[in-house]
């Protein structure tokens, strides 16, 4: 099976500073991944260099195509959907116009109606709060929106960029059930990315390990879990 | 969080130059004083008459540049601070016979205190809302200065002529020279006050507030003080510039201060490069020359030709002459390694 | 009490001016968060625009027609050109550049078309309104106009694709292009829309005020004025600022002594900058929330 996304050699750029050194990775099909790593390591710049956020050089490809020099809009219009860290709510909008940006691209308006309704289902708090300003949302309910407002895209591949962050452990024990669910059902490949190792290897297929702008280890989730290394520098046993 | 809030995350709106980079190196520095003291004894008095309005407008985009580039505050009104420095001088020498030399530092105080005083109502505004505050006060300015209440010493809309001095013990120079060294002097002691206020415990406050304002004030900064602080500081050196402005051009007149005055100061700035105090000669000799040079290009188009130049300048060096410099200091770099 | 409510009558009317400038600014506010000095020029040209096109003979609701497309056009052309190069220079040399912009397009106007006064036409005839001593056709018009394109502006951001893409833009632009949309072309089409609108504005305007390169000078700053006080991301707070500053103008003038012509335009910046000092995101505004962290 030929991967969906291939990265291959990947350096990324703040300014001067480099801060990826070569990373190497795929997904397949349908996989569920997680790349795991300390805070600084560089998960949130490999996400933002699939976007063409940052400065980077290498080839990514997906499904084959080079992503290299194309936009972030233009990247995203090709299905692939990535929830930023921090969530990039709309804040001053209401849950609904969230969801509808997240179609925002698409021309099918019945098929978009009908998608804002699959997500009330997949999450009913936000069919709840539909008429409220997004930025009063809790930070669970937010992330949630945010999930959903990448799946408004019916994209091929969703990135996540540490979606359990400052969320409370229940919370995030539902968003991952859900996170599954989406990954078996409706086919999405999903890459998240995470500082919270227990519940991300739980949860996920495949796992990478990042340092410093390197992938030091790679395998199924439950052989990194098992891994010696692992278990003492994330999982803290 | 409560309803219908705009949450906002701002960058600095203020390009941040960091405290190293706020001044040129010695050797350069040097150099550069090399050359505005030299520069007078092979020109023309009506060159030197220019040069001494590029040292004044200098200090004006000075004071800009302490306010905006270090305590990020915008502000549109520096004609009004400069017009009331101009007017102090000119009334203390003409009315009251003081000599020029004294008047300055009265400028200076007045409006340090004026500044400090406007200050305080600013500080509940920021960004836009400081700009329209402080325009408003650049437009108010030549119409209060036309109001018939005050004319006994304002002279009203013709204003007052100022008296030029001589040259002090009789030295052999002519008027202009010696008022361009008296001006050089006084440029260099506000530019090394600058460059220490900058550097000490106050310009750090001053950057803290620009780049984070409520980091700054969560760190114990007295954000309202030192935000008076810094518009008294550049309304301050401001009307000395203005005092020295009404000196040289030996009058003083309402609508020579205009918004139009403030708008050029701004522009100074930015191609000066904003924060980097040096750039404000730069800045200066943009707004003296560039004006004259697109009038000569075309009589009938000079208000296009100046803004294609300026559009030239902001494509080519958007950072302003701070950008020029950095580059020049690589370059120095690297032939320095060869 | 009888003049004071003809004064406030009066000052609606000259408000509708500043109100229908006010939402141009407004426009280009929500394309790229700052104010665009040079507004008022681009209104001013493309109203000698529709002059020079009616003195060729053309009808006025043609030529009307030929200058809105001719201004969008034109406000998409500027962005892309002169602008689009500055978008990741700072902000102030953004500012510097919209200052580059007001002297090009005032000198030019200057040259093709001097700076002699001129008269501009109206559509609605200068009789007095429904017999009022102080609103006529005209000024009924202006408001009509004014307060027909809010409502336009309203049901375009509110109800449609290209509306909640904008404000999308505008309020996240990261985000935005998250979901695919192209921020770049979002701030071409809020330029373009500013453009339209302001020489709308300028069309109205120039009847009451006449035709010359320096018309728009005074009104772009009570414009702005209108903006602010009604809050910047507003329509409809930049109407109801409008219709404020053109009474508070009007009131300043009548019973403040001593204030003649000259001093109208600071006391209104003054007392509107007082309301602000109360209200510091204006009276329609959403108080800004800092985020002392992302």
């Amino acid at each position: 099976m030929t991967a969906m996304l291939n990265v291959k050699d990947l350096r990324a750029y703040y300014g001067q500073v480099q801060a990826l050194h070569g990373l190497e990775f795929a997904l397949n099909e349908g996989s569920l991944t997680t790349l795991l790593g300390a805070n600084g390591a560089g998960k949130t710049t490999t996400l933002r260099a699939i976007c063409n956020m940052v400065r980077s050089t290498g080839a990514i490809e997906f499904d084959g195509a080079p992503l290299t020099g194309r936009s972030t809009e233009n990247i995203v219009r090709l299905g692939i959907a990535h929830v930023p860290q921090g969530r990039g709510t709309f804040t001053t909008m209401t849950v609904e116009e969230n969801l509808q940006l997240g179609a925002i691209t698409r021309n099918d308006k019945a098929g978009v109606i009908s998608d804002i309704e699959r997500m009330y289902d997949h999450f009913p708090v936000l069919k709840e709060r539909h008429t409220q300003q997004a930025g009063t949302l809790s930070g669970g309910e937010q992330q949630m929106l945010a999930v959903a407002r990448a799946l408004m895209l019916r994209p091929r591949l969703m990135l996540l960029d540490e979606p359990s962050f400052g969320l409370a452990p229940l919370i995030v024990r539902d968003l991952f059930k859900i996170l599954g669910k989406i990954n078996r059902e409706d086919k999405v490949t999903i890459l998240v990315v995470e500082q919270n190792a227990q519940l991300a290897l739980e949860l996920a297929d495949k796992a990478y390990v990042i340092e410093t702008g390197r992938i030091v280890m790679s395998g199924s989730a439950a052989e990194i879990a098992n891994n010696e290394d692992v278990r003492k520098s994330y999982l803290g046993y | 969080m409560t309803a219908a809030q705009e949450v906002v995350t701002e960058a600095p709106v203020i390009d941040a130059v960091p405290k190293r980079a706020m001044t040129l190196g010695y050797g350069t520095s040097l150099v550069v004083l090399g050359l505005l003291v030299v520069a007078p004894l092979f020109v023309k008095n009506f060159i030197v008459f220019q040069l001494t309005m590029l040292l004044i407008y200098a200090l004006a985009v000075l004071a800009l540049n302490i306010l905006t580039g270090g305590s990020g505050q915008f502000s549109l009104g520096q004609s009004a601070f400069y017009a009331v420095g101009a007017y102090t001088s000119a009334i203390l020498m003409e009315h009251a016979g003081m000599n020029y030399a004294l008047t300055l530092p009265i400028a200076g105080l007045i409006c340090f205190g004026f500044g400090f005083l406007f200050g305080q109502p600013a500080l509940r505004l920021s960004g836009v809302y400081l700009a329209l505050a402080t325009f408003a006060l650049a437009t108010a300015m030549p119409q209060l200065l036309k109001l018939g209440y005050f004319e006994h010493w304002t002279g009203g809309v013709q204003g007052l002529v100022v008296t030029k001095p001589d040259a002090p013990f009789g030295l052999p120079m002519s008027q202009d020279m010696w008022l361009y060294y008296f001006t050089l002097a006084v440029t260099i002691a506000i530019y090394i006050f600058s460059v220490n206020l900058l550097k000490s415990r106050s310009g750090r406050a001053f950057m803290a507030i620009r780049d984070n304002e409520i980091a700054a004030s969560a760190m114990g900064i007295d954000v309202s003080l030192y935000k008076t602080l810094a518009f008294g500081v550049s309304a301050g050196i401001t009307g000395v510039a203005g005092g020295l402005g009404a000196i040289a051009v030996q009058f003083v007149a309402p609508d020579g201060y205009t918004i139009v005055l403030s708008i050029s100061l701004f522009l100074g700035m930015v191609v000066g490069g904003v924060g980097w105090l040096p750039g404000s000669i730069v800045g200066s000799a943009f707004i003296i020359f560039v004006p004259n040079i697109a009038e000569g290009i075309s009589k009938g188009l000079s208000g296009a030709v100046f803004g294609v130049l300026l559009f030239l300048v902001i494509f080519l060096v958007p950072h302003g002459a701070r950008q020029v410099a950095i580059v020049a200091q690589q370059l120095i770099g690297k032939l320095k390694k060869n | 009490m009888e003049l004071f409510t003809n004064q406030v009558l009066a000052g609606i009317a000259t408000g509708a001016i500043y109100a229908c400038m006010a939402l141009a600014v407004v426009m280009i506010y929500q394309a790229i968060d700052h104010l665009n000095f040079a507004q008022g020029e681009m209104a001013m040209f493309s109203t000698f625009v529709s002059w020079q096109l009616m003195q060729w003979g053309v009808p006025y609701w043609g030529a009307f027609l030929i200058t809105l497309v001719f201004s969008f056009a034109g406000g998409i052309a500027i962005e892309r050109l002169l602008f689009k190069p500055l978008a990741k220079a700072p902000i102030l040399t953004n500012v510097a550049g919209f200052i580059a912009l007001y002297a090009i397009i005032n000198s030019v106007a200057g040259l093709i078309w001097d700076f002699t006064i001129k008269q501009f036409p109206t559509p609605f005839g200068s009789s007095s309104f429904l017999g009022s001593q102080l609103i006529s056709t005209h000024q009924a018009g202006m408001i009509g106009v004014t307060l027909g394109l809010l409502v336009l502006l309203y049901f375009f951001f509110q109800f449609t694709r290209m509306g909640l893409a904008m404000r999308a833009a505008a309020s996240l632009p990261e985000s935005a292009r998250l979901v695919g949309i192209n921020t770049s072309w979002m701030i071409a089409l809020g330029w373009g829309m500013a453009a339209a609108i302001g020489s709308i504005a300028g069309i109205l305007i120039a009847p009451v005020v006449f035709l010359e390169p320096n018309m728009m000078g005074g009104v772009l700053i009570y414009g702005f004025a209108a903006a602010v006080l009604g809050g910047l991301t507003s329509p409809l707070g930049a109407v109801v600022g409008g219709f404020l500053v053109g009474v508070f103008e009007n009131l300043a003038g009548t019973y403040i002594p001593g204030v003649g012509n000259e001093l109208k335009l600071p006391i209104a910046l003054a007392l509107i900058i007082t309301v602000l000092v109360v209200t510091p995101a204006g009276l329609f505004g959403r108080p800004i929330v800092k985020r002392v962290w992302t």
